[in-house]
């Protein structure tokens, strides 16, 4: 059968790419090693009975998405530091790597699971997601991302309220932008809901302080933030996906 | 009709006019379009250019006011920034000394020590001066800047940096400011140094930081001419107060005088310094352009099927970057200044412009039938994706609108801007985009045109309609393979990736371009952000043209000073009066010169370029010092007073008392250490590293090319000597492989035109038109046998040529005009009674064989008057019945369970020993026409296997020549055999499918006597020894097969599959010839069939097509539509798959896919035959000539002629033979061509 061969020599493009990457964060590596195993035995229990090359492409999948999410936490939160920051770049990154260094592998491993979460949710819906799937669309997607992080770490708003609603505003623009679906918004939605509750419990619990001592204002834009890093994840995890599947045919 | 689609369809109208208006006048539009970017960019130019260089701002200082931190009514006036307290006040006091007048028993040393030892008396001085007034005492330590500690990464800097009280710096701080470790200081200039950083430095070192001016202009330095040493105190202020300072400096200026100085005291200067970019905000910038670029990457990477790929995606990005710009441009023209960070928005805009709608135009586009006209096809393009497009425009505007309305100043400036860059990004696709895109595929097509005119001739044009937008009438298999000419970087995936590298580099002389720009670049910057450069003119053109700078100051003080001041060196020429004060008044120490004047004797003069020392310093070191103290100039302002001018006047007697006892013991010579003996040595240093690094680059390039280049790289010449006429490119990077002389090896012999070749590694068969086959040594090209034809006058049983109408005219045009010669040359018609006196049972002898019995009176030389030969038919039948008796009397099982007989037995005359087997056939004795012309044939194991027209299949030894077997079951023409282990399957003319089973019996002892004993030593052949009797039989005939005539029958791996007019494909097995698929998907006669081992079955069609087939469950791979005629050939690999048709085009797929990797155009006529060597080398054959090509590249390797009149005669039938060698019919002759060992070698 046509589709069997195509399968079997799919899925080379995307993982040859993020090698490199790999190996360039081959300290984030060595700590991914072990949640990596946890994510993917919690995938694959979730996704059933997977075949030996789906687990395989899963992984490959998680690995990719959970470098992604390292550094996009990592960039994130320079853009955040910088909001204060001081003359001199040292200490900026020894802030960086030092204080929290948990926070880069939690973000990985999330967007490792919510990227797998996403093409699992839509094939456990049975409705595939067709709309602008394409690289360059998930580009665009995670430029948007980080221009409203941009956004919010670097323009000075009147308020937190202000804030909030226009960084509501620009994610759900986001969505609609890059998504459109259904599943997209409410993983989007529990995943910033999850995420923001748990960020809170971590600072009630006093084992992460926020650097601001505006408390209102970080609480403002948490969620806005979580949401549209759950669907840009989101996006880039279907891609991954399809592109393993696709590949082939659009070259 | 809503009015949804009344709007849809008049967007389309629209679109569609203008597609049309754009094609067809593509270059005016270009024009006005560019004139339009232009003029919307014009605006621009008043922009100041980004940069981090601080801005000044100068007021006036006696009526001066901190400005309050709210604007005023007075805005555009006053800059922005200028707002608030500045972060300090500098104040400075410029100190200028000398040793006057020069003594000649004075060392190098006195230049400076003594003047930099006056600054303790100065600091003591400013440090206890008390201001005293009705509001209370003033004094430095309450109005200047407290610091407290220096940043830990600063603890060598503790001793010479004040810390927790004023900021005060000066050349005293190098020794703590105490006069005392001052005077024990040894080696003056080893302290300062010591703190300088080594290598080179470009931001702000200590020393400049400490004595206030850069540091040629310091003076302090052995070799100084001028002996004048400049120095300042600095102190920071917090507060302003202009009495404290006006008596401090009333005091300085009474204490030190200085009588010529020029120096304006009545503007201060306040200097805004931009934010700074650090790592920490070049990382979010730098990822930011990352997926910019990779956004970029991955949407140009959807153009496709276009003349220029790069090009195309070149115009994409021109047209989102220069709308960005006409955005900027327009909105500045409208009042509106930019104040978000250009670098840090722009991929923001980019992304939210985005390239989408020009991929999908182009897409559109390039989707429409090739058949129209250019104009057309843009038009229909346009309108199709009309739609789509305005609907996308409309969604983005109203997103951006939405976001104008979050009322966040910031977000509405960059909406308001990607509104603007929207609709502007909108005209120029329309314009610009389209009108490139109509330039390219015109181009595209007359490069098509150019390659194909002959197939595209015979290819009606069909007539689009004057108007229809909407429906673009889908071809029926045009357009998939219309467009061959594919972008090269798509035809060369293939490449190896070090390959593909180096010749992108070399293709586009990257490194030479990189370099140069990366010069220019250099330039620009070293201009840009000198000092003394372009920088400051540009501020200064800045502040002079806005309105701001010149706010509260008179004209002279805005721009002047500020220039020349730029440059030291011109000002010192441009110095309107140097005030020729030789005998200086020292008013200060009452030293007086004792009239001593000598020429040397230094002088100082105040000039405007001391009024602006704060710019002769690098930018950075007011930021740099107050960083030290944790202190962030960016975005903040500092404000520096008007210089104190401090003229020191030193007798030489005061040097000498303040001399170090060692200044003079260690002092060396003065005089033959000048500083032109130090350049000199700089300049040999200089050009001795510049000849060893120039060296080490020519050995690094050397070792580059020995690497990269071949050994014998460009050694061979001739490179396009035998290249076809040079229409072929061989390489689109010029590189053409050595060539190495190949010449073919002519087996002649044939009469006339080679018709049928076989070969089964060792030998070679061929047949020619006049039916004589003949056994070549494919090693060396011996003739081994002549099989000649029992008569020329062949009676052709044509009844089958009618099926055969419809046929390749190309690949089989011999038998239709054979037939009607022949059919002219026997008048008595197919059944003439002339056969059996024709009959020739004895083959001819190979003159090889002399050790033979002479059988020579046999031979049928000629073949048209000889008598009938001795052994009538009758003869042989009698005689077969006879032994066939015998056979089977003294045959102890049917099977092959009988002992080979060690004495083989003489070689029989083939009709001897045949004839008992055929004459059970019921039907063999009807006219058995000898006659017919051979039709297909095949050699496997020193049998050859020979199909004719009569229907009949002969087998005969390769060797000997002689018949070994005949069947003539069947009476319709055998048009294809195959031989594969001891089957052999035969496909007619009628559509039925034969199978044959060739059986090798031991002779038994009785047919001895016939024949002598030996020739047991004969080397046995692989299947078949000349001894075996051998039985074909006729295992089963499937009667209808096919329903027409069977075009192509191939064979391999158990399978026998066969192609027919009547467009399928039929899978027999060939162990009991069962069906076991009827393959369907083409939709004309299949034309060539290829099956190998590996199961993989292609099958090309009169329509064009290819399709790939699953031989294990009979189901489709693929299916291509890849040529505009008939596939006359087609070849696997391993990973691609080869066909070439009657369009004259190669074109490689891939197997896995089905994707096309390329096509080859060759020349007309030719290429109608194909064969692959090893995995990369396939081989085609031409018009009197071979050529080789690589299939990794597609490019043309070598082309070998066979013979000197190579025009006219064409490679029809094209062998590849084991030991890599190819056989090729070449007219009469066959052509032996022996591939050298330099392709073989190509990876």
């Amino acid at each position: 059968m046509p589709r069997l061969e195509e399968h079997c020599w799919s899925c080379s493009c995307p993982t040859r790419m993020k090698a490199e990457e790999l190996s360039s964060a081959s300290w984030v590596a060595s700590k991914a090693e072990e949640m990596m195993s946890i994510v993917t035995s919690v995938a694959g229990h979730a996704c059933g009975s997977l075949h030996r090359i789906q687990t395989a492409n899963l992984i490959r999948r998680g690995l990719v998405l959970f470098t992604i999410g390292v550094f996009l936490a990592l960039v994130l939160n320079l853009l955040q530091i910088q909001r204060n920051v001081t003359l001199f770049p040292e200490e900026v990154m020894a802030t960086l790597f030092s204080s929290a260094w948990w926070i880069p592998p939690c973000c990985g491993t999330a967007a490792a699971v919510i990227g797998l979460l996403y093409p699992c949710l839509d094939s456990h819906l049975g409705e595939p997601h067709k709309f602008k799937r394409e690289w360059a669309s998930v580009m665009r997607c995670i430029a948007v991302f980080v221009g409203i992080n941009h956004a919010s770490a670097k323009l000075d708003f009147a308020n937190n309220v202000q804030l909030s609603l226009t960084l509501a505003a620009l994610s759900l623009g986001l969505w609609w932008t890059f998504d459109r679906s259904r599943s997209g918004f409410g993983l989007g939605l529990t995943t910033a809901l999850l995420a923001t509750l748990i960020t809170q419990l971590l600072v009630y619990n006093g084992v992460y302080q926020y650097t601001s001592p505006d408390f209102l204002y970080v609480r403002s834009w948490l969620p806005c933030i979580f949401f549209s890093g759950g669907v840009t994840v989101g996006n880039i995890g279907r891609q991954l996906a399809m592109g393993c599947a696709e590949k082939p045919h659009n070259d | 009709m809503t009015v949804r689609e009344r709007l849809r369809q008049n967007i389309s109208a629209a679109f569609y006019r203008h597609g049309l208006l754009c094609a067809s006048y593509p270059v005016p539009i270009v024009l006005f379009t560019s004139a339009s970017i232009l003029t919307c960019c014009y605006p621009l130019l008043k922009l100041p250019l980004p940069g981090t260089g601080p801005v000044v701002f100068t007021t006036g200082v006696r009526d001066y006011t901190i400005p309050y931190h709210e604007p005023q009514g007075e805005i555009g006036e006053r800059p922005e920034w200028y707002r608030g307290p500045p972060v300090a006040y500098i104040q400075q006091v410029l100190v200028k000394a000398a040793v006057s007048p020069w003594d000649n028993t004075l060392v190098p040393v006195d230049v400076f020590r003594s003047p930099i030892g006056r600054v303790f008396s100065l600091l003591e001085e400013i440090r206890n001066h008390v201001y005293t007034d009705s509001s209370g005492v003033r004094s430095l330590e309450s109005l200047c800047l407290q610091v407290t500690d220096l940043l830990p990464g600063l603890r060598r800097m503790q001793t010479i940096l004040p810390e927790h009280g004023c900021l005060l710096v000066s050349p005293g701080n190098y020794w703590q400011n105490q006069r005392d470790l001052f005077d024990l200081d040894s080696d003056l200039l080893k302290t300062i140094h010591q703190h300088e950083p080594k290598g080179f430095h470009i931001s702000t070192s200590l020393r400049d930081l400490l004595f206030g001016v850069m540091k040629e202009h310091t003076g302090v330095s052995l070799y100084s001419k001028k002996r004048v040493v400049t120095y300042t105190i600095t102190i920071a202020l917090s507060s302003y107060d202009p009495r404290f300072l006006g008596s401090l400096r009333a005091r300085l200026k009474q204490l030190h005088p200085s009588l010529n100085c020029t120096l304006r005291d009545d503007h201060m200067v306040h200097v805004h310094f931009k934010e700074e970019i650090g790592i920490a905000e070049l990382i979010p910038l730098v990822t930011t352009y990352i997926i910019l670029f990779a956004y970029i990457y991955f949407s140009t990477r959807k153009i496709d099927m276009v003349k220029s790929k790069w090009g195309l995606a070149l115009a994409a990005v021109v047209t989102v970057l220069s709308s960005l710009l006409m955005s900027v441009g327009l909105c500045t023209l409208f009042g509106l200044t930019p104040t978000l960070n250009g670098g840090e928005i722009f991929p923001y805009l980019v992304v939210v412009i985005g390239l989408e709608n020009v991929l999908v135009l182009t897409k559109s586009v390039v989707s429409t039938p090739v058949d129209l006209e250019v104009k057309l096809r843009i038009a229909q393009g346009l309108s199709n994706e009309s739609w789509s497009i305005m609907k996308n425009v409309a969604t983005e505007l109203g997103i951006i609108l939405i976001g104008y309305f979050t009322l966040v100043p910031a977000i509405q400036e960059f909406c308001l801007f990607a509104v603007v860059g929207l609709v502007s990004d909108f005209f120029l696709q329309m314009f610009f985009f389209t009108t490139v895109l109509s330039i390219d595929i015109r181009r595209m097509e007359l490069a098509d045109l150019n390659r194909r005119l002959p197939a595209e001739a015979g290819m009606p044009q069909p007539k689009p309609g004057p108007l229809r937008p909407r429906e673009t009438p889908p071809p029926p298999r045009q357009s998939p393979h219309t467009i061959t000419l594919q972008a090269p970087a798509f035809r060369n995936l293939r490449l190896p990736k070090r390959l593909r590298v180096v010749y992108f580099l070399a293709r586009t002389r990257l490194a030479q371009r990189i370099i140069m720009v990366g010069t220019v670049i250099w330039i620009g910057i070293l201009v840009y952000t000198d000092p003394a450069g372009l920088r400051t003119y540009l501020a200064a053109q800045v502040s002079e043209q806005s309105p701001l700078g010149e706010s509260g100051l008179p004209p002279h003080l805005g721009v002047a000073p500020v220039f020349p001041g730029g440059d030291p060196t011109s000002t010192l020429s441009v110095l309107p009066a140097p005030e020729p004060t030789i005998i200086p008044e020292n008013h200060s120490n009452g030293h007086d010169s004792l009239g001593h004047i000598t020429p040397v004797s230094p002088q100082i003069s105040w000039g405007p370029e001391d009024e602006d020392g704060w710019k002769h310093l690098y930018l950075r070191q007011w930021p740099s010092l107050f960083s030290y103290y944790n202190i962030t100039l960016a975005k903040r302002y500092i404000s520096i007073l008007p210089v104190i001018p401090v003229t020191l006047h030193l007798s030489p007697q005061e040097a000498i008392e303040t001399r170090h006892p060692q200044d003079t013991r260690h002092q060396p010579p003065p005089i033959p250490r000048t500083p032109d003996q130090q350049n000199d040595l700089t300049l040999y240093k200089v050009a001795a590293l510049g000849l060893a690094a120039g060296v080490l680059l020519v050995l690094l390039l050397f070792c580059l090319y020995r690497v990269l280049c071949p050994r014998n790289y460009g050694q061979n010449g001739v490179p396009h000597g035998r290249r076809r006429r040079g229409d072929l490119p061989c390489d689109e990077y010029g590189y053409s492989p050595p060539v190495s002389e190949i010449s073919p090896l002519l087996l002649r012999g044939h009469s006339m035109d080679i018709e049928c070749l076989a070969s089964d590694g060792m030998l070679l068969a061929s047949c020619c038109l006049a039916g004589q086959i003949r056994v070549w040594d494919a090693q060396t090209g011996d003739c081994l046998t002549i099989i000649p034809n029992n008569g020329l006058r062949r009676s052709s049983s044509s009844g089958g040529w009618e099926h055969r109408d419809g046929w390749d005219p190309m690949t089989m045009p011999e038998p239709d005009t054979l037939s009607g010669a022949d059919t002219g040359a026997c008048l008595e018609g197919a059944e003439c009674d002339g056969y059996p006196l024709r009959r020739r049972l004895t083959p001819s002898r190979p003159a090889l064989f002399v050790d033979q019995p002479d059988l020579t009176p046999l031979i049928d030389t000629n073949f048209s008057e000889l008598p009938p030969s001795q052994k009538p038919p009758k003869n042989g039948f009698d005689f077969g019945e006879l032994v066939d008796r015998a056979y089977q009397e003294h045959e102890p099982s049917p099977s092959l369970a009988f002992t080979p007989s060690p004495t083989a037995p003489q070689p029989r005359r083939p009709s001897v020993g045949d004839q008992p087997v055929m004459s059970p056939d019921p039907c063999s004795p009807g006219p058995t026409d000898w006659d017919s012309s051979v039709w297909a044939m095949e050699l496997r194991g020193n049998l050859i296997a020979a199909g004719r027209s009569s229907g009949k299949l002969e087998l005969w030894d390769a060797v000997e020549g002689s018949l070994r077997c005949c069947n003539e079951d069947g009476v319709s023409g055998i048009t294809a055999l195959a031989f594969h282990n001891n089957r052999i399957v035969a496909a007619r003319l009628n559509g039925s499918l034969d199978f044959f089973t060739v059986e090798t019996n031991k002779p038994l002892g009785l047919l001895q006597y016939r024949g002598a004993p030996g020739r047991g030593s004969m080397p046995p052949s692989p299947c078949y020894r000349s001894e075996d009797v051998i039985n074909c039989q006729l295992t089963r005939s499937v009667q209808c097969a096919h329903q027409k005539p069977i075009t192509v029958l191939r064979a391999a791996a158990g399978r026998v599959v066969t192609g027919s007019q009547d467009h399928t494909v039929r899978v027999y097995r060939l162990e009991d010839s069962c069906c076991l698929f009827t393959l369907q998907g083409h939709s004309g006669g299949i034309t060539s069939i290829y099956i190998d081992q590996t199961m993989v079955l292609a099958s090309g069609g009169q329509d064009g097509a290819i399709c790939l087939w699953d031989v294990l469950t009979g189901s489709r791979v693929s299916h291509v539509y890849g040529h505009r005629g008939d596939v006359t050939s087609l070849v696997c690999t391993t990973s691609c798959v080869i066909s070439s048709g009657l369009d004259d085009l190669i074109c490689i797929w891939d197997r896995s896919t089905g994707i096309k990797l390329y096509s080859i155009q060759q020349e007309v006529g030719c290429g109608a035959s194909l064969g692959v060597i090893s995995e990369s080398l396939l081989v085609t054959g031409g018009q009197g000539c071979v050529s080789f090509w690589d299939l990794n590249f597609g490019d043309l390797l070598q082309t070998v002629y066979l013979g000197q009149n190579s025009e006219g005669q064409g490679v029809r039938q094209l062998l590849v033979l084991e030991n890599a060698a190819i056989v090729c019919d070449f007219g009469s002759e066959l052509s032996l061509v022996y591939v050298p060992s330099v392709l073989e070698k190509l990876d």
